[in-house]
């Protein structure tokens, strides 16, 4: 049963993807796909979960590097996407 | 007893909903430039909250690892995004996207050695997430490679690599099969008895990473807009085929937000090339060079060649000039030289504006980003749609290193390979200026009619030289 809630979630997530930003000007595309990249970093809520839970020392070590990757992928996706839209302005 | 309050489940999956719902917004407020920078905040404090809950988790034991990873991820993504320069961009994105992919791949993998009883729908889940943060990681590393040319751009074919491309998906649904359903046909062919769901594992990584792999070599330099944006939404499939992995909502709908934009964003390239997505995947546009039929044995004309001196007299009488900017622009950092030029003319009377091709340079949007930061305001930048009707209008259209997005044979030559692509029609203004190295083919290697017409004239040289040059013309 939890199976088809997470499921359903998916579902209705993927269309509300597709509503909220199904009109983009061209202007927004790259901060747009870095923003989106940050926030695909989301996995690090599951990295941190293996690596600091009560669990086997590979599952740590694996969930300890997925750490350090989703990080970098959070904070560098975050700051640049920032970097960049500071600079879009209209005079 | 306030610390056991927070670590409540109900605390904590409240806290993943109220993320998510940042996520939402944040995402919604990208999509319009007034509410793009605090859409990032938005979408940067329901990160925050999803990562502070998730720290609080009663499951967490010990910090020191956790710690390590943060600190050592986080100090490397900052100085990443402080130091990369706006022309490097395209770079940054792709690897941040095959990051992100990994983080996802290698979540799939902990949870496997960390599953005390077998479980379906966690099996199916972990392979899923392998996969596709597999082929995302991989994926990225070549167009990273080929982005920063430390792998050659033009687009790599063999002969069966279709077919290879096509053996190895199957492969790895029939292993996702025996993974998840710990049915191992080897085992029950030949008695391997030595094979487990481990085993299966480090396999299923090992064909994904090649698919990536086998997926990104046949893009081209011209067709990169369209991959790095279909490797963004991976890495969103990717983090959401996680959130089935742990069983975790606020994954998944994060996950799928950026699978749909990054499919989003796919589909403008695809259209804006007038290809479908499978043709750019498969197709090794511009592997062939520009030998095509249709070139030889035309008869073209003359190309005229234009000095500074000369295009300065031209420009300084004009009344409104577009300019058309292009990955040459790019590789020239000619773009605040273009900057200066817009304002000269502007102060001269003339009005100016800036034509963007959606599939201009290398990742979508990677014109825009180069004149915001060379400070041109972004309501002069318009689009080929809105452009196209005016054109005759136009005194000078300046095409500064753009050469397929511009072709008139997109309209013209049937036999073309672009034909029907929609362009920037900028053959039919008065004059059209184009900067250019020298005759080249442009990176899809087909042949220009534009630089053959009458009211073209081409200004040969790097693109910043030539550019600079007519800015000291207007300054003397």
């Amino acid at each position: 049963m939890e199976m088809m809630l997470l499921l359903f979630v998916l579902v209705l997530s993927i269309f509300l993807g597709f509503e909220l930003i199904n009109k983009v000007p061209s202007t927004l595309h790259t901060p747009l796909m870095s923003g989106a990249n940050a926030i695909s970093g989301i996995t690090l809520v599951g990295a941190i979960l293996s690596s600091g839970g009560d669990s086997s020392s590979i599952t740590i070590a694996l969930g300890t590097i997925a750490v350090f990757l989703a990080s970098l992928n959070v904070v560098g996706g975050y700051l640049v996407t920032n970097r960049m839209l500071r600079m879009f302005k209209k005079k | 007893m306030i610390l056991e309050a927070f670590q409540n489940n109900t605390f904590i999956n409240l806290s993943y909903i109220l993320a998510s719902v940042l996520f939402i917004f944040g995402l919604k407020m990208l999509s319009s430039p007034d509410t793009a920078q605090r859409g990032n905040f938005v979408s940067s404090l329901g990160m925050l909250l999803a990562v502070v809950v998730t720290l609080l988790s009663k499951e967490i034991v010990s910090f020191q690892f956790i710690l390590i990873g943060l600190i050592g991820g986080g100090a490397v993504g900052a100085i990443a995004a402080v130091r990369i320069k706006m022309t490097s961009m395209p770079e940054l994105v792709a690897l941040l996207n095959g990051f992100g992919g990994a983080s996802s791949l290698l979540v799939a993998s902990a949870e496997l050695f960390a599953l005390t009883a077998s479980n379906l729908v966690a099996m199916i889940a972990i392979g899923i997430a392998t996969i596709i943060g597999g082929v995302t990681f991989s994926g990225s590393l070549i167009a990273f490679g080929k982005l920063s040319e430390i792998m050659p751009g033009k687009p790599y074919l063999f002969v069966g690599q279709k077919i290879l491309t096509g053996l190895i998906i199957l492969l790895l649904l029939l292993l996702l099969f025996q993974f998840s359903s710990g049915i191992f046909f080897a085992e029950i062919l030949f008695g391997f008895d030595w094979i487990n769901e481990q085993y299966a594992l480090i396999l299923l990584i090992a064909l994904s990473l090649l698919l990536g792999i086998l997926l990104a070599i046949p893009i081209g330099g011209a067709d990169m807009p369209v991959i790095i944006a279909l490797l963004n939404s991976y890495s969103g499939l990717a983090a959401c085929a996680a959130g089935f992995v742990i069983g975790n909502n606020v994954l998944i709908v994060a996950g799928s937000l950026v699978g749909a934009s990054g499919l989003i964003l796919t589909n403008i390239m695809c259209k804006a090339m007038n290809r479908s997505l499978l043709n750019v995947l498969f197709g090794g546009f511009g592997a062939t060079d520009s030998s095509s039929p249709s070139g030889e044995g035309k008869v073209q004309g003359d190309v005229k060649p234009i000095n500074i001196a000369d295009s300065y007299l031209i420009l300084e009488a004009a009344s409104s000039v577009l300019i058309v900017p292009g990955y040459g622009m790019a590789v020239s950092q000619a773009q605040h030289s273009v900057r200066e030029l817009g304002e000269l003319l502007q102060d001269n009377g003339c009005e100016v504006k800036y034509a963007i091709h959606p599939v201009a340079g290398r990742m979508p949007g990677h014109m825009n980003v180069l004149l915001a930061e060379a400070n041109v305001s972004y309501d002069v930048l318009v689009e080929p749609q809105d452009v196209n009707p005016i054109m005759d209008t136009i005194d000078v259209c300046i095409v500064i290193g753009a050469n397929d997005v511009v072709n008139p044979d997109a309209r013209e030559d049937e036999s073309s390979p672009i034909y029907g692509m929609p362009v920037i029609e900028v053959d039919r203004a008065k004059t059209v200026f184009v900067l250019k190295r020298s005759m080249a083919s442009g990176f899809a290697g087909i042949e220009n009619s534009l630089f053959f017409k009458q009211n073209t004239r081409m200004l040969f040289g790097d693109a910043k030289e030539s550019v600079s040059g007519l800015v000291s013309e207007f300054k003397s």
